[in-house]
């Protein structure tokens, strides 16, 4: 039964990374493209995990960490570049 | 077990919201509300309920959504203000612009 | 006194990071306590964010209820954002306000500025000093005073007794 709901929420959540991937196609602005792709981050961040709980390794939990930390200062050099350029 | 999943569940309700926001809003400054917000939560939940239903990895979780929880606000904030010094257009509807409307009177920048 | 308790606040965050990513056993509690004495001694001069926190029973009591309110606020930011993108006719009229803060201290401005876009329908947008602009999706006031009392006051009462 809670193995059940785990994979439902796994596709669920897989469905919400297709979204922002449209957002990212069609936005009109460099802004609208960098707001999806952090959406997106963030919801694989939460898929890691889960796959990460299911494969029953804790240690896939730190490539959920890093990923975490490097999408951020992604997101942070993306922003001072459409701000005032590298 | 069952009280993780269902967590988690609401969690990627919260998720997919998130990312029908992003689709949706009319311009860059509420998709960022929505995609903010409703990823924060979602995050949180599907986090907290994979803690809750697998031990083990109880810590290393915490730290996860402590980092989500700080990191999060300050991209979308950083993004916010590059888009509106990028002068991007607000949607037709917007009632009030202060902050051009102070950029555009004041010459002294903080 | 002060250099004192932003070296002693500093280690003590190295350290509970380090147990929560590799947990406890013996060798390697005291290589990370090792490293992080190394850290705090070089950087525990700069650490100047950790100075603003206050200490006494009373700031760690409203830091503990300043968390519960903050959760509460975000679950309802999220029904929020939930009624609004899931009508048909998404009921917004946005706009970007400028409020004011009694805070001083930097650490107290960016804990508040980033509880301010979680809240329902707020976003900060840009700083300056004392003042906030903020982008509002449902615009109720746009002069200073009132936008201040329905943005800011909620969490502000809170982190001026923890930040002083």
């Amino acid at each position: 039964m809670a193995n059940l709901l785990y994979t439902i929420a796994g596709i669920i959540a897989f469905s919400a990374l297709l979204l922002p991937l449209l957002r990212m196609i069609k936005g009109p602005t460099p802004a609208d493209r960098a707001v999806a792709l952090d959406v997106m981050t963030i919801i694989s961040i939460s898929l890691i995990a889960l796959i990460a709980a299911m494969a029953g390794r804790a240690i896939y939990l730190d490539v959920a960490l890093v990923y975490a930390l490097i999408s951020f200062l992604g997101v942070i050099a993306v922003a001072r570049y459409i701000e005032r350029g590298l | 077990m069952l009280a993780g999943s269902i967590l988690t569940l609401i969690g990627s309700l919260f998720l997919l919201l998130g990312a029908l926001g992003i689709l949706r809003m009319p311009d860059v400054y509420n998709r960022m509300q929505a995609g903010t917000k409703a990823t924060t939560l979602g995050s949180i939940l599907f986090l907290t309920g994979i803690g809750i239903g697998y031990c083990g990895c109880v810590w290393k979780v915490t730290i996860l959504i402590l980092f989500i929880l700080f990191t999060n606000p300050l991209s979308s904030h950083a993004l916010a203000r590059a888009a509106h010094h990028m002068k991007i257009a607000l949607t037709n509807r917007t009632v009030i612009d202060r902050l051009r409307e102070d950029e555009a009177t004041e010459e002294d920048k903080c | 006194m002060k250099t004192l308790k932003q070296h002693l606040l500093l280690f003590i965050s190295l350290i509970i990071v380090w147990i929560s990513l590799a947990g406890v056993h013996a060798q390697e509690l005291i290589a990370g306590g090792i490293v992080a004495l190394i850290i705090t001694l070089i950087f525990g001069s700069k650490a100047h964010i950790f100075a603003d926190i206050n200490l006494h029973p009373k700031a760690i009591f409203f830091f503990i209820l300043y968390i519960f309110v903050f959760l509460w606020e975000l679950f309802k930011a999220n029904l929020d954002v939930a009624s609004r993108v899931l009508s048909p006719s998404l009921p917004i009229s946005p706009g970007i306000v400028k409020v004011k803060t009694r805070l001083k201290s930097k650490m107290g401005r960016t804990i508040l500025a980033n509880s301010i876009t979680l809240t329902p329908g707020t976003l900060t947008v840009d700083t300056c000093g004392e003042y906030y602009y903020i982008h509002w999706i449902d615009v109720r006031s746009a002069n200073i005073e009132d936008a201040t009392n329905k943005i800011v006051h909620t969490f502000e009462k809170y982190l001026e007794v923890i930040f002083g």
